[in-house]
Formats: C-alpha cells, sequence, structure tokens
C-alpha cells in the first residue's frame, strides 16, 4: 500500500526524523492560510499524488509570495499531473503539501527495503540525492552505497557511519546522519514497510539534516496489525476496478490489451497472459479468482473484466485442483447469462472434474469456445477477435 | 527414490483443526501411503484428542518426541505461521513446510534469521519450504500438501516452481505424455522464503531417480538467475525452462528499488536469457513444457 508525502513525513516525524514544516491542504484558500501559518518568506507548493517524477511534470513550485502560493496552488490543484509513473492520462491532484523552504546545501538519497537475496534489510545511500535513483544505479552504480542489516541486530552505529560517510556528510552533520538513519531503519521494520525512501535528504548551512521528500510502500500482509497505516489509504488515488476486485478477493491488474482472461494462480494467470501474447493478441489484465472461486466471484470476475471499453474477447483458463472444473464451469455459464455477454468466450478447463466441466458449458447453449491447451486457448481467442 | 520425502517419512501436521488443515490433511492421509505417514497433530488446546485418527499433541516437541515424525507441514494462519515455522525449527526437524499464504514479510525475516543464527551455532539445520507454496509430492508414496494427487504418476521427472498452478500444469502435461514425476516441488510465490530453486536443482541432480526436470519461474528476484549459474556449472540432467510474466507490467508487483538491488536480471525475459546460456532448453510457450522436456531424453 502507498501513501502520501504528507502522510509519510507524518510517520517520519513519529520517528524523530526532522523534516520542513508543513500542512496538508485541499483547497486554494487553505493553502494561502497555511503558508501564513507558517511564516517565512519562501514555501513550496507541492502536489500529493501517489506516484513519483512530480517536480518535473510541473506539480512542484516554490513560490516566494503568498499570492505566489494561491497563483501555483490554483494551477497544481485539479490538474492531470503527468509523470514518468503515471501513464499517459496522469493523475488528478487533490491534495497539496505547503511546506517552508529549506537551505539546501547538498541533496543525498536514503532507502530501507528488503533484499531478497541475502534475506536482510537493505539501506542504500547515495551522494545523489533529488534526483532518479534509477539513473543513478545505470549510470554511476559506485555512488550508491548499501549495507545489509541482521533484523535480529538492527542497524549498528558502524553501518551508519559508514553510510553517512560514504556519501559525504560534512562533518558536522555525520552524527544526526547516523541518528536519521538508525531512525529510518526503526521506523522501516515497526511499520512493517516494503519500502521507505527520502530523496533527497539534505544538509542545511547550519548542518541539520533534513528528509525533503519521502516515500513509503507497505506491505499488504501486514496491514492487519497497523490500522494507523490503512487509515492513510487514498482510494482516488488507486485504480477503481482493482478496488472493486479487492472487495471480492479478486486480484487484478488491468493492463492495455483487448483479450479479458480469468485463471486460477498467479503464476498460471501470468503465463496465460503471455501466452495471449505469444499468438498475436495482448492480454486486457491480469485476473487471479484464486483457489476458492464461487459463481459469485467468476460473475464478479467477468463484471469487472466487461468494464474495461477495450475488451474484444474473454479467455477462461482453469486448472481444478482443490477447486473443481464443474464449479467453475457453472459460474462461467450463470455469469455470461447475467452479464448478456456478447464477446467471444474461450474456456480451457484442466484437472478435477473437467469431463463434467466441460459437459455443463456444451450443455449451456452458450456460444463458448473450448480449447484444450493455453496454446489452443489462445489462438483461438486470437482468431475471434479478429 | 525422490527428494526430500518418501513413503516413509514421518509427518506432524501444525493447524491440523483448522478448516485449511482438516480438509487437506484428510485428502494427503487418503493418498497413497499417506495413512503411515500422517502420525500426528499439533494444538496446545486440543491435546490427547484425535482428529482423522491422527493423534493431537501440545507441541511440535512432543509430537516429534512421541512419533519420531521429522517433517512437518504447516497450515497455522498468517498471524501466527512464523512462529509455528520457529516451533519446527526449535524441535529439530528435518524440513517444515509451510502452506500459509500472506505471512507478513517482517516475521519471515526474522524467522529466517533467527534459523541461520540457530545453523551458524552449531545447532540442526530444519529445510524450510515455502510459505506460500503449495508443497511437495512424490507421486504415489506421500504427498504433504495441496496439490491434487489424481493428477500425478510415478517417474523420473523432476518439478519445481514458484507457482501452484503452474505446477500442475507442468506435472499435467508430462502425465499425458506417459512421462511420470520423481517428485514435484512448490517453493512458493514469497520474497522471503526458504529452499530456493538451486537448493531444489541440487537434489534433483544428486537423485539417481531422476532423469530430468522443469524448472519455472516467476518475474521479481534473483534466484531463477542464481539457480541457472549453478546448473551451468554443476548439472548433469537437461532442465526444461520456463518463466511466467513476460507481459507483466513493471513496477506492479514489487518497486524498482528491488529490482535494483538484484541487478535488474529480475524481468522474464532476462531469466530466460540467462537460463538459454546456461544451457537450459527455455520456453516461452508454457503448452509446450512436457513436450519439450520429452524430446530431451
Amino acid at each position: 500500500m502507498k501513501i502520501h508525502e504528507y502522510q509519510a513525513k507524518e510517520v517520519l516525524r513519529k520517528y524523530g526524523v526532522v523534516t520542513p514544516r508543513g500542512i496538508h491542504c485541499t483547497s486554494v484558500e487553505d493553502a494561502v492560510k497555511a503558508a501564513e501559518q507558517l511564516g517565512g518568506k519562501i514555501w513550496v507548493v507541492k502536489a500529493q499524488i501517489h506516484a513519483g517524477g512530480r517536480g518535473k511534470g510541473g506539480g512542484v513550485k516554490v513560490a516566494k509570495s503568498l499570492d505566489e502560493v494561491r497563483q501555483y496552488a490554483s494551477q497544481i490543484l485539479g490538474m492531470q499531473l503527468i509523470t514518468h509513473q503515471t501513464g499517459p492520462e496522469g493523475q488528478k491532484v487533490r491534495n497539496l503539501l505547503i511546506e517552508e523552504g529549506a537551505d539546501i546545501q547538498h541533496e543525498y538519497y536514503v532507502a530501507a527495503l528488503t533484499d531478497r537475496a541475502t534475506q536482510k534489510v537493505a539501506i542504500m545511500a547515495s551522494s545523489e540525492g533529488g534526483m532518479d535513483i534509477e539513473e543513478v544505479a545505470h549510470n554511476t552504480p559506485e555512488k550508491i552505497i548499501k549495507v545489509f542489516v541482521d533484523p535480529l541486530v538492527g542497524l549498528t552505529d558502524a553501518q551508519a557511519t559508514e553510510l553517512a560517510t560514504g556519501i559525504g556528510m560534512p562533518a558536522g552533520s555525520v552524527a544526526q546522519a547516523v541518528d536519521t538513519l538508525k531512525k529510518l531503519y526503526t521506523c522501516y521494520m515497526e511499520t512493517d514497510a516494503s519500502l521507505a525512501e527520502i530523496n533527497p535528504l539534505i544538509h542545511e548551512g547550519n548542518g541539520t539534516v533534513k528528509a525533503l521528500d519521502a516515500k513509503f510502500n507497505f506491505d499488504a500482509n501486514a496491514l492487519y496489525r497497523h490500522p494507523e497505516i490503512v487509515a492513510y489509504r487514498d482510494l482516488d488515488e488507486e485504480d477503481a476496478d482493482e478496488i472493486e476486485a479487492s472487495k471480492f478477493d479478486l486480484a487484478y491488474i488491468s493492463l492495455d490489451g483487448n483479450i479479458g482472461c480469468l485463471v486460477n494462480g498467479a503464476g498460471l494467470a501470468m503465463a496465460t497472459m503471455d501466452t495471449i501474447k505469444l499468438f498475436g493478441a495482448e492480454p486486457a489484465n491480469f485476473l487471479d479468482v484464486g483457489g476458492g472461486a464461487t459463481t459469485e466471484k467468476v460473475t464478479e470476475a467477468f463484471k469487472i473484466m466487461l468494464k474495461n471499453p477495450k475488451v474484444k474477447g474473454i479467455l477462461v483458463n482453469i486448472f481444478g485442483g482443490i477447486m473443481k472444473c464443474d464449479t467453475i464451469a457453472t459460474g462461467v455459464v450463470t455469469a455470461a447469462r447475467e452479464v448478456k455477454l456478447s464477446v467471444p468466450l474461450v474456456v480451457r478447463m484442466k484437472g478435477t472434474n473437467e469431463d463434467l466441466g466441460k459437459k455443463i458449458l456444451a450443455e449451456s447453449g452458450l456460444p463458448i469456445i473450448s480449447a484444450d491447451t493455453m496454446a489452443e486457448a489462445a489462438t483461438k481467442i486470437a482468431a475471434a477477435v479478429q | 527414490m525422490s527428494i526430500y520425502i518418501n513413503k516413509d517419512t514421518k509427518i506432524i501436521t501444525q493447524g491440523i483443526t483448522g478448516k485449511t488443515g482438516q480438509f487437506h490433511t484428510e485428502k494427503c492421509i487418503e493418498y497413497a501411503n499417506g495413512k503411515n505417514c500422517f502420525v500426528a497433530g499439533v494444538n496446545p488446546k486440543k491435546a490427547g484428542e484425535k482428529i482423522f485418527d491422527v493423534p493431537i499433541y501440545a507441541s511440535v516437541k512432543e509430537a516429534a518426541a512421541q512419533t519420531g515424525a521429522t517433517v512437518s507441514v504447516i497450515y497455522v494462519p498468517p498471524a501466527g505461521a512464523a512462529d509455528a515455522i520457529w516451533e519446527a525449527v526449535e524441535a529439530d526437524l528435518d524440513l517444515a513446510i509451510c502452506i500459509t499464504e500472506g505471512i507478513p514479510v517482517r516475521d519471515m525475516l526474522v524467522v529466517r534469521n533467527k534459523m541461520k543464527a540457530k545453523e551458524a551455532a552449531g545447532g540442526k539445520k530444519t529445510l524450510l519450504l515455502g510459505p506460500n507454496c503449495p508443497g511437495l509430492i512424490t507421486p504415489d508414496e506421500v504427498k504433504i500438501g495441496i496439490m491434487p494427487g489424481h493428477i500425478h504418476k510415478k517417474g523420473r521427472i523432476g518439478v519445481v516452481s514458484r507457482s501452484g498452478t503452474l505446477t500442475y500444469e507442468a506435472v499435467a502435461q508430462l502425465t499425458e505424455l506417459g512421462l511420470g514425476q520423481s517428485s514435484a516441488v512448490g517453493i512458493g510465490g514469497d520474497p522471503i522464503n526458504g529452499l530456493k530453486h538451486i537448493d531444489v536443482m541440487q537434489a534433483f541432480n544428486d537423485d539417481p531417480d531422476t532423469d530430468a526436470v522443469i524448472m519455472i519461474g516467476e518475474i521479481g528476484g534473483p534466484d531463477e538467475a542464481e539457480a541457472a549459474r549453478w546448473v551451468k556449472d554443476h548439472m548433469k540432467k537437461p532442465v526444461v525452462g520456463f518463466i511466467a510474466g513476460v507481459t507483466a507490467p513493471a513496477g506492479k508487483r514489487m518497486g524498482h528499488a528491488g529490482a535494483l538491488i538484484s541487478g535488474g536480471e529480475d524481468t522474464a525475459d532476462a531469466k530466460l536469457a540467462i537460463m538459454e546460456e546456461c544451457g537450459f532448453t527455455v520456453t516461452r510457450n508454457p503448452s509446450e513444457m512436457g513436450k519439450l522436456l520429452k524430446s530431451l531424453l
């Protein structure tokens, strides 16, 4: 689960990480009031969306007067902000963060994430903050330093010092940088984050180390023990169909193609998408109905797939294990009738009660095309939508 | 022969009294020699009772001591699953198989590091399969997990995969072509897990009754590439490889920073290329896995 920058900074402040003072707003009037309240002569007006690259897209502006705060806030609020992470349609800006200015002397990058290979927490840091870390990794990988933290031990002073000095933090700021890194690690562990990134982390003229921007992802499996994080969820930032699907315990991700696919199991679902592409069509979605699909779940899955106007055909691929093919067949027939299916439907069923499932489909009177293998199913659906 | 388990394996079921545990324990007992293999269940509140004629003990340690079981299978719900794994490790079992899906990553991080610390201190090493996996099966001998038993056939092909249904797909293709399996192993889809592709490939390589292997992977993480490099240098048997997720959108599953750490080798295309370089016979068509393997024999 992702959260906004202003929320990420709230989380960091709870753990004692220093951030600029800032106020979250949802209207231009409130933005101006926020700037007045913060005081000073310089403010940053920041669009809050769940995507990076906001500055380049025009979603972050430095204002030097309250009039400019008003001007930028009205420009940014409500705009469709397009960044390299939003897709071409962009994301509507509904939230702003008004912050005091900072005396930036240098921008660094720090992040905590779980490393699968070592099964430790990796803390990464770089002297090249404020830019896309992927670019740094690609162009100057030697400028990224990593330490691997044993969760039974925690981030040690030695490790944190290695990072702080390694990225060139000036002597007067090393102690606070070490402290910040240790707090970042503690915060990462205690909140069950899957990514905690501060980019940029800066030091100011007086030596203060501050988190100027922050990004968190949280482990969905652990949200049950973090109601305080769940409260941060902003459904406006998520795909409406994916939210609808999650209500029915369906894993759904919309894609750009024209073949809807409904599969049990994530691996088989991906393999089905790959097969569709291999045989000349493009998948319109990833949809895993999981192990315990019911008629209701299959019907909802059909409805969600068909909401996508690009869908010109549907491929159902079920490997019946614990879930029986006849159950799925009944679900498919019910769903096809209920949604008055008007696009071609290819069904491939294998496994437990396969013959019974095929019989139910054949006797339904619906124009369902049957297939024995994934390849055959993909070939047939590609031909049907031509 | 087979890898990890056979008809003489004695198994404890942790979470035997829950809905999922009951359902699958019954199916496992019905399969081949299951009745003799599943010798104990664990539930501290129901110690002394029986379920499907299987005695329930208060702890894994006690169950192991009373029955001589060396393997456990875990159906405990996510919040308590990592503790259940640790209980199996503390009881010095040979192998713990965790079926549970949805365990917090932090819990797995902690338990994996506790396991490594125990080994480093000279304690007994317990292998972990999973979590979030279908389990493993040695056809016609014993099935431990949630896979449908009837699609399997005894034979000499090994199957290893992260995905459950994709394992079944490969197994069914082999069985249809008359090729049985020595063992089929689902290592699970979680980022922090126990046995990896490389471990299972080593086991299949050492098993005199396995002639060839189908290795199935997915996008994300460095495991398949690591296994492929090992295969190149050590594997004496032909391997067919498939990676799911060529069409998966980037960044949906794991952030870019994760890919960064693994060195950018975690896309399906990158993994397929490495596997091909390392002598795998790879396919981009998952319907062909069985046929391709047959052509190598």
